[in-house]
């Protein structure tokens, strides 16, 4: 077998050194009727790397990758160009094949790159502390809920009718077993987000409003607000941004007053990769909730010949230290993620990322602008940056099947997300980035119209 | 020196007198290929970028509601060149398992074959979105199947839930299935038991879960003491998460007994895979009696630790739990054709496939899971089929035990008497000399070329040092290791001051954590 070293030869030579006459006398503390004599049954044995290889390619195709479609899903997960020198670095061996930098005289490249990371999304948050990152971001807006309990000792979370709704379910999940009191509701279909609705549900025993930025429409609301309204009760503000790449071109979410911003980073050097594994997003804006978060912080420290060097820092918060009082049970983050997201942004700096936000906006303006001259078709929002949302006249379920059947991938049917709404049978996510091109944006445009017409005929 | 190296050659490093090779200072700071990195923040610029995009067009159209920044963000570009150089010059401040041998105990830090990477960017994986119409994600969709079914087999057990992102997350994830198994059947109970020397993991995933955390004694050869655990079953008792092999590196003999006494009582049985690549192949937790186990890919099936994540956390589930794991899963149903079962059908196919029994507890993240990890994990699994697995827990144990008995005349083995040790060797401090600690003997070890071990862990162990070199390092890397390892204890036990001060040669010495906590600066900060 390619990947062990050892030879039957070794192998005799090391049991002899141990004292033991064969493998079996190893495996003594398993009970007798546990032990299985040979190898499972009913597995395949070992393969070679070519086969494995072709196995797997075989799998792959039977996929349509987003490159071969014109593609215009979104909903959580956005499709950008990733440098190829992203990719390049994050398989370095030295960052890819390294441990948690529990041994930070051997691990600065991971802390220090961590260090970076921190400071860019803070800054890209408009918060003054981001963690070393989280899982994704749907739990790191629960952990976001979590910890809102725990800074304001309340337990009535009231989210935005238009959170995402996959983010929502982990919250009503958790909150089954926490005892927390979600009041939620679906969103408004109409063209700007229903705030006074969601400011009226906001009481004196709100521990956090969770509001989606821009939302699971596509609308772009203005959060202060919503932030005002809940500070004014002793609530918190969690944004979630699940396109970072707005912020781009709109104003961050700490500065709009948001307590805590979490979000998915995926769309920074991540990619697709069918949801995970993605990279989860959380900042505090202000340094006196620091000790109240969750996850890893790598933080700024001299070693012993005054050097500046970096370490993970604050662990009294977690879980190994601190057991069933941590703030969190989370043991990893999304390091190699963490990585990828750190190097594009790097590649883009601000320059690039504000080119490559007003680049995603003027692509989806055009592509709204097109097919509202679709007849029958209408778009929704008032506002959007890369993603908006439009009404067919028709199911929308079925029109996207039957488009996918020729190689068009137009959306996100809202049904898909709130199976059985009416009022969202006929609804489209339509998602338009940097990746699509005008030819793309045609392409739905005719198909759709075709569809639509076969659909009434 | 780190390389397996059979004809014993080595670069004499020691022949300057002071064995320092302390020269004259250099202007930069480098040492030759030792090279300092500023931070981004102090060498890019906002001007910068390293990708080439339009300008925007001046008045073009705008429907941001408004919300339009004005003010700089503040993040720094560089150029392509000079991104790859600022991140190349990093890395190789790092240790990796790529440079050698990485014994991190419980972390199982094995090669990471590279043609699992080639196969997790073939564009079917990594270019399809998790939202794409079930019918052009089939493949995507079979691996997940393939793989749950692989875990299922390995295992023993009836169902797998494939979407928890690490270890922690299926922790909690298995402990969410016993509280709606148990509330299914109206059975409030408030309590789990935790071995003293489990994970900080498992008591703090069940106090998210709303329960109160009783610890079980363990007896004199580091295993659970049964008879007490047995004393302290009730029916306030929700479950019991036990480590196996635990992790003091021992086999749990009595976890059948444990499995029925706890079942009797009512409850259910948590055990944490984490040391799973001790038994991969060789044993399967379902025939202990165990109710629910999380899996993590990154450890037995390979996927890369890449600094601390991704993880993956399948957990795999008895019969009694599986209807209760999360949404959502996936299903082959008798056409061959692999579903994707999420909130709105999850009723209907729970009717249709499975008598109506499916009651998730519900959603624990958003899509489905680690398909990343997934297709890494699968080529593994694939790579070394049933046969290959098996021998991977064999020479896993095997490697283990032979550094224990190369070790045990210098170094406190509190646990090598009741026998042999499974996948990792756990020494403490008790033979050290003068005021020297487990620490410094890591630090001795940084010097010596090697990622030392996992440190003060198990607390059960005074000053524990716990070595797992995995089945991926041959005969002659474990004894250039074991002749490391023996000449830092050596020094340990000989109350040798200057391991005090080491590392000397790494790219830091030792690094001020309680500055780092005082005054915390976990951001960059221009004015600061």
């Amino acid at each position: 077998m390619r990947y062990l070293p050892l030879t039957d030869n070794d192998r005799a030579d090391m049991l002899a050194t141990i004292g033991a006459s064969s493998i079996d006398d190893l495996f003594v503390d398993v009970p007798e009727e546990a032990r299985l004599d040979g190898p499972i049954k009913g597995l395949p044995m070992h393969a070679s790397e070519m086969a494995v290889e072709r196995h797997m390619r075989a799998l792959s195709k039977k996929n349509l990758a987003a490159a071969d479609a014109p593609f215009f899903l979104g909903a959580g997960a956005y499709r950008h160009h990733v440098p190829a020198s992203v990719d390049h670095i994050i398989q370095r061996g030295e960052f890819l094949t390294a441990y948690t930098p529990y041994q930070p005289e051997i691990a600065q490249g991971t802390l220090q790159m961590l260090f970076e990371f921190q400071s860019q999304v803070a800054r890209l948050y408009g918060c003054a502390v981001a963690n070393a990152s989280m899982y994704d971001g749907s739990t790191a807006c629960w952990e976001a809920v979590a910890m809102a309990s725990r800074v304001t000792r309340r337990n009535r979370v009231v989210l935005s009718g238009a959170l995402h709704p996959h983010y929502a379910e982990v919250i009503r999940t958790m909150a089954q077993f926490t005892k927390d009191e979600i009041a939620d509701a679906q969103p408004s279909m109409q063209a700007a987000p229903d705030a006074s609705g969601l400011i009226g549900r906001i009481d004196d025993q709100t521990s956090c409003v969770v509001v989606q930025y821009p939302d699971i429409l596509g609308r772009v609301s203005n959060l202060q607000e919503v932030a005002d309204a809940a500070h004014a009760k002793g609530a918190l503000l969690i944004a979630v941004v699940t396109e970072p790449v707005a912020l781009g071109v709109i104003k961050a979410p700490g500065d709009l007053g948001a307590d805590i911003v979490v979000g998915e980073g995926q769309s920074i050097g991540v990619g697709l990769q069918f949801g995970g594994p993605y990279l989860g997003l959380f900042a505090v804006r202000d340094k006196k909730h620091v000790r109240q978060m969750p996850g890893r912080l790598c933080g700024e420290t001299v070693d012993a010949e005054g050097k500046r060097g970096f370490v993970l820092t604050l662990s009294t918060r977690e879980q190994h230290i601190r057991r069933e009082k941590a703030t969190s049970n989370i043991c990893t983050n999304s390091g190699l993620c963490a990585l990828a997201f750190n190097v594009h942004m790097t590649l883009l700096g601000e320059t690039g990322l504000r080119r490559l936000a007003a680049e995603n906006h003027r692509l989806a303006c055009l592509a709204a602008d097109r097919l509202v001259q679709i007849p029958g078709v209408s778009v929704l929002n008032d506002s959007y940056f890369n993603e908006f949302t439009i009404q067919l006249g028709k199911a929308a379920r079925p029109i996207v099947r039957a488009l996918a059947d020729q190689g068009v991938l137009a959306g996100v049917a809202l049904d898909r997300l709130y199976p059985g709404v009416d009022a969202f049978v006929d609804a489209l996510l339509v998602a338009v980035t940097e990746t699509t091109s005008e030819d793309d944006i045609e392409t739905l445009a005719s198909s759709l119209e075709q569809a639509l017409e076969e659909a009434s005929s | 020196m780190n390389a397996p190296n059979k004809s014993g050659w080595k670069p004499d490093m020691n022949a300057s007198e002071d064995g320092m090779h302390n020269g004259p200072a250099t202007s930069t700071g480098n040492r030759a290929l030792m090279l300092e990195e500023p931070l981004l923040f102090e060498i890019g610029s906002l001007e910068t970028t390293g990708v080439d995009l339009p300008e925007p067009a001046a008045g073009s159209v705008n429907r941001l509601g408004g919300m339009e920044r004005a003010d700089p963000i503040g993040l720094p570009g560089l150029s392509e060149p000079e991104t790859v150089r600022h991140y190349t010059r990093l890395s190789r401040q790092n240790y990796g398992i790529d440079l050698g041998l990485f014994p991190l105990g419980s972390c199982t830090m094995k090669h990471n074959p590279r043609l699992n990477e080639k196969v997790a960017r073939m564009p079917g994986f990594a270019d399809v979105h998790p939202l794409q119409p079930q019918e052009t994600v089939r493949g995507a969709l079979e691996v997940v199947n393939e793989l749950a079914t692989w875990l299922i087999e390995l295992t023993g057990m009836h169902g797998v839930a494939m979407s928890p992102k690490a270890g922690a997350h299926g922790e909690l994830c298995g402990i969410l299935c016993i509280r709606a198994a148990l509330e299914a059947r109206g059975d409030a109970r408030e309590v789990i038991l935790v071995p003293e020397s489990a994970h900080g993991t498992n008591p703090a995933t069940a106090a998210f879960a709303g329960y109160r955390v009783e610890d079980i004694p363990a007896n004199a050869d580091g295993r659970v003491d049964l008879e007490a655990l047995k004393a302290r079953l009730g029916p306030d008792v929700a479950g019991v998460m036990i480590t196996n092999p635990n992790t003091c590196g021992l086999f749990e003999p009595d976890l059948k007994a444990i499995s029925d006494a706890v079942h009797e009582a009512g409850g259910f049985v948590y055990c944490d895979g984490a040391n799973f690549n001790a038994i991969v192949g060789r044993v399967r937790p379902g025939d202990l009696g165990v109710d629910a186990m999380h899996i993590n890919l990154h450890k037995t099936f390979s996927t890369p630790h890449g600094g601390g994540g991704p993880g993956s956390g399948p957990v795999v589930l008895s019969e009694a739990l599986s209807p209760f794991g999360p949404l959502p899963y996936t299903a082959r149903t008798s056409d061959g054709v692999v579903h994707l079962v999420e909130e709105e059908q999850a009723d209907a196919f729970s009717d249709e496939h499975f008598g109506g029994k499916m009651q998730s507890f519900g959603r624990m993240t958003a899509f489905h899971g680690q398909m990343g990890m997934f297709t890494r994990a699968l080529s593994y699994i694939l790579s070394h089929g049933a046969d290959g697995l098996k021998q991977v827990a064999e020479d896993a144990v095997l490697n283990a035990n032979y550094i224990l008995r190369s070790m045990e005349d210098l170094l406190h083995a509190p646990y090598a008497h009741s026998g042999p040790c499974m996948h990792e060797a756990l020494f403490g401090d008790k033979n050290f000399g003068g005021e020297l600690s487990t620490l410094d003997l890591a630090k001795g070890l940084i010097d010596e070329g090697y990622h030392p071990m996992t440190m003060y862990f198990p607390l059960v162990v005074h000053g524990a040092m716990l070595v797992e070199p995995t089945e991926t390092e041959s005969k002659a890397a474990l004894d250039q290791f074991i002749e490391a390892f023996r000449t830092v204890a050596q020094r340990a036990n000989a109350g040798d001051e200057a391991l005090k001060q080491a590392p000397y040669y790494a790219p830091r010495r030792r690094l001020d954590e309680t500055l780092a906590a005082r005054k915390p600066k976990l951001a960059f900060d221009e004015n600061a």
